[in-house]
């Protein structure tokens, strides 16, 4: 019975803000697909098959409701050097492939590894991509007539000054519409979606990638695709926390994986490319009023319906006019707000996410950007967190006995500093080093221990160290009750 | 299983469903949650179809929807306390001494279904606010989902509130309502009332047996109990039979069929709701 109530709920529960947005977020959908598919090497007809499958599929099979899923520039900055040696088919190949990993990692509730992604690897990420799909746009701007810069400034002109005068027709549209019209009537030359190669028209067919299946065949592809999933589930996992904070409600991020996984399984069988969720789509529909898959759905429905049956005029669209919506997009995906936080945000917080988008700039790989981001997080957080440190010497009652209290985190970034804290030139008798407030974590910190005993030992003193059985007790890899809640309190009570 | 609920929203079945509520909270000895639950999914969107991203539209976006959402919500919070408030009175004036007031974010069947352990019987109006019940006599959406959904019996209010006396349990020999016989015979909720066993059978045969069974088992509970079979139709023949005995509660059972029969045949148990003058109780 629950299960026929969110059917209601995610499908029907807002069907005329969901049927209007869905055709807004198609008018987006198809610059990203036809500009993607340039940059990756095909023709445009497989980004656009692309992007219908996927956000039709997603649709049913996504698990963030309103979302917007299709043919992104995020996957196919990555699959460029695959089409240039290897051709379409292994493009297509790669593509289910990343479905099976990704519905793998579905399976593995892999999503829960977002965790350690900080929210400056995040906004790292979000720019560089906003970076990535600009870029993106440059080829059609460089060595070109002046028409075209004329042609791209008045679009961005309409695309954001039309919403003053009207909020109900689609801005976006009225670029393409207008600068298709201008065109014509002019009789520019200047390049068209046409001449960028072949439309679809026809409905896609289902079509097995026509490639030897074997393990040579797999050793082309499965880096690729690895990577491929990697990216795609990175850029679902954030779009979806943004749709979750834009809409005040939940997703499910395992669910999402596999369904991105379906969806591109499916893409790969007929003959589209790998794509994954769009950040700036996405908040276009939720600022259109979608909010159930039904937007998801109608989006799709609506590009191929616009592709299919209108593709004359499709390829009459200048360039330039997508160009337009495609920098729209970038400027809205960039975060402008942490150019400002740059001056306030910690600096290596600011670190952290400006190495992401330098990695990922430089090698249009989002995975590795965000690879290098989470180990600077990694590594500032250790040093953060080994500073949380220090050892105290008390005289005892006699004048020859040194008491050592050590309080906080011992682990390899402090426990050098733990050994440093010890003064072994004093001439003394009796040392006792009182270490129940103090968390060993890893064997460096027992080691460093074992090392500062046996050093005063060798200076002539009887050492004795207090509550150590709670101190080491914390060393995680003994800790078998760390997945515990209790276990915490007892941790946090031993100190 | 303990509380008796009554769902409070802004419709004009508020006020019945308070008396109701506060009765069978009165006879079960059981106490009184008014419960009104805030579903978002109704508040109306404004459309921008401008589509466009500009600087910064993120974050701009997600002040304007909360702000929206806070000012949406507060005053939905605001007027639903209201109602409760109102709603507290009722029962009170009815003698209920401490109802327990519960207000919820969420939908409605969430909500319930979250409660659940705690219901013995929920109360509402068969239409929500969004009907003018002078016009439509229609069945509101959340009706059936509710009844579908939860497995305590629902008491759907109706008409000015009159304590029930006289009350008539349409029997079908199903397993749900000979757990209504079975309700009828041994709750408090009954105790003193007259009870009228009804069938509308055209094989007055086969139904013999269990109505003596029937019979039997709701004058054990100490009820006075009249049978009759009817012919005909069973909604325009359970009807008559109501108007015709002065009855002032029907006990049924709901929804018996599957979506997919409903959907093509039609449902009884609407069209007992629709055309109803008195509450009914539904038994899953």
């Amino acid at each position: 019975m629950f299960m026929q109530y969110s059917l209601r709920q995610t499908w029907l529960s807002n069907i005329r803000g969901d049927v209007l947005a869905g055709t807004v977020v198609a008018l987006a959908l198809i610059p990203e697909a036809i500009a993607f598919s340039i940059i990756a090497g095909v023709d445009p007809k497989v980004g656009l098959y692309a992007s219908f499958c996927i956000a039709v599929v997603s649709a049913f099979a996504g698990g963030r409701p309103g979302m917007i899923s299709a043919a992104t520039g995020a996957m196919a900055l990555l699959m460029v050097m695959l089409v240039k040696e290897h051709g379409l088919q292994y493009l297509m190949a790669a593509t289910i492939l990343t479905g099976v990993i990704q519905i793998i990692a579905g399976a593995l509730k892999l999503g829960q590894l977002m965790r350690f992604v900080s929210r400056s690897v995040v906004t790292g990420f979000v720019n560089a991509l906003a970076i990535l799909i600009f870029m993106a746009q440059l080829p059609e701007l460089i060595h070109v007539t002046w028409h075209v810069y004329v042609m791209t400034a008045a679009g961005l002109g309409i695309i954001y000054l039309f919403p003053y005068v009207n909020r109900t027709v689609p801005s976006p549209l009225v670029c393409i519409v207008v600068l298709t019209a201008v065109s014509l009537a002019l009789g520019l030359d200047i390049r068209t979606v046409g001449d960028m190669g072949e439309l679809p028209d026809t409905l896609p067919v289902f079509l097995i990638p026509d490639i030897p299946w074997n393990l040579e065949t797999l050793k082309i592809i499965f880096p690729v695709s690895v990577t491929m999933a990697a990216v795609g589930l990175l850029e679902s996992m954030m779009t979806a926390t943004i749709v979750d904070d834009l809409t005040d409600t939940q997703s499910n991020k395992n669910r999402e994986c596999a369904g991105q996984g379906v969806s591109n399984i499916a893409s790969g069988f007929l003959g589209g490319m790998a794509g994954c969720a769009m950040i700036g789509q996405s908040v276009i529909n939720v600022k259109s009023g979608g909010r159930t898959r039904l937007s998801t759905l109608v989006a799709g429905v609506f590009l191929l319906i616009l592709v299919v049956f209108l593709d004359e005029w499709v390829s009459l669209i200048p360039m330039a006019a997508l160009v337009a919506v495609m920098i729209m997009v970038s400027i809205g995906t960039f975060s402008w707000a942490s150019l400002s936080n740059l001056r306030t945000h910690p600096k290596s917080s600011s670190v952290v996410m400006i190495a992401t988008v330098i990695t990922t700039v430089a090698t249009h790989n989002l995975a590795l950007g965000v690879g290098v981001g989470v180990l600077l997080s990694a590594l500032f957080y250790a040093n953060k967190v080994g500073q949380v440190f220090y050892v105290s010497a008390l005289v005892g009652d006699d004048h020859d006995h040194r008491i050592y209290n050590v309080v906080g985190q011992v682990f390899y970034t402090s426990a050098e500093q733990f050994v440093q804290s010890f003064d072994f030139k004093e001439a003394i008798s009796k040392v006792t080093i009182d270490v129940h407030r103090a968390h060993f974590w890893d064997l460096t910190a027992i080691d460093a221990l074992d090392k500062v005993i046996i050093k005063l030992r060798r200076e002539g003193a009887d050492v004795d160290v207090i509550g150590l059985n709670e101190a080491s007790a914390t060393l995680v890899d003994k800790f078998a009750e760390h997945d515990k809640p209790d276990a915490i309190d007892k941790m946090m009570d031993g100190h | 299983m303990s509380n008796v609920i009554a769902c409070i929203d802004g419709s004009s079945a508020a006020t019945p469903v308070c008396d109701y509520a506060a009765w069978a909270a009165a006879r079960l000895a059981a106490p009184l949650m008014l419960l009104h639950v805030l579903d978002q999914s109704r508040y109306p969107m404004e459309n921008d179809l401008s589509g466009n991203l500009g600087v910064g539209e993120r974050e701009h976006l997600l002040t304007e929807l909360a702000e929206l959402d806070a000012r949406r919500n507060k005053m939905a919070l605001e007027q639903g306390r209201l109602m409760l408030e109102t709603a507290k009175a009722r029962v009170i004036a009815d003698g209920i001494a401490e109802p327990v007031l519960r207000q919820r974010h969420g939908h409605l069947l969430e909500s319930l279904a979250e409660l659940e352990d705690e219901t013995r019987l929920l109360v509402m109006g068969k239409q929500g606010e969004e009907h003018s019940s002078d016009t439509d006599n229609d069945v509101g959406g959340n009706v059936e989902r509710v009844v579908r959904t939860l497995h305590s019996p629902v008491l759907i209010a109706q008409g000015e509130f009159k304590t029930p006396e006289v009350v008539m349990l349409a029997f079908d020999s199903s397993a749900t309502t000979r757990k209504g016989v079975e309700l009828l015979a041994a709750s408090p909720l009954f105790k003193g009332v007259s009870g009228h066993l009804v069938s509308v059978s055209k094989d007055k045969h086969t139904l013999r047996e269990d109505m003596e069974w029937a019979e039997k088992t709701i004058v054990d509970g100490g009820h006075q109990v009249c049978t009759a079979v009817l012919d005909g139709d069973i909604e325009p023949a359970l009807h008559a039979y109501q108007q015709e005995h002065n009855v002032d509660m029907i006990v049924m059972g709901a929804y018996g069929h599957s979506r997919l029969r409903e959907f093509f045949v039609g449902s009884t148990t609407n069209n007992m709701l629709r055309k109803a003058s008195v509450p009914h109780l539904l038994l899953r």
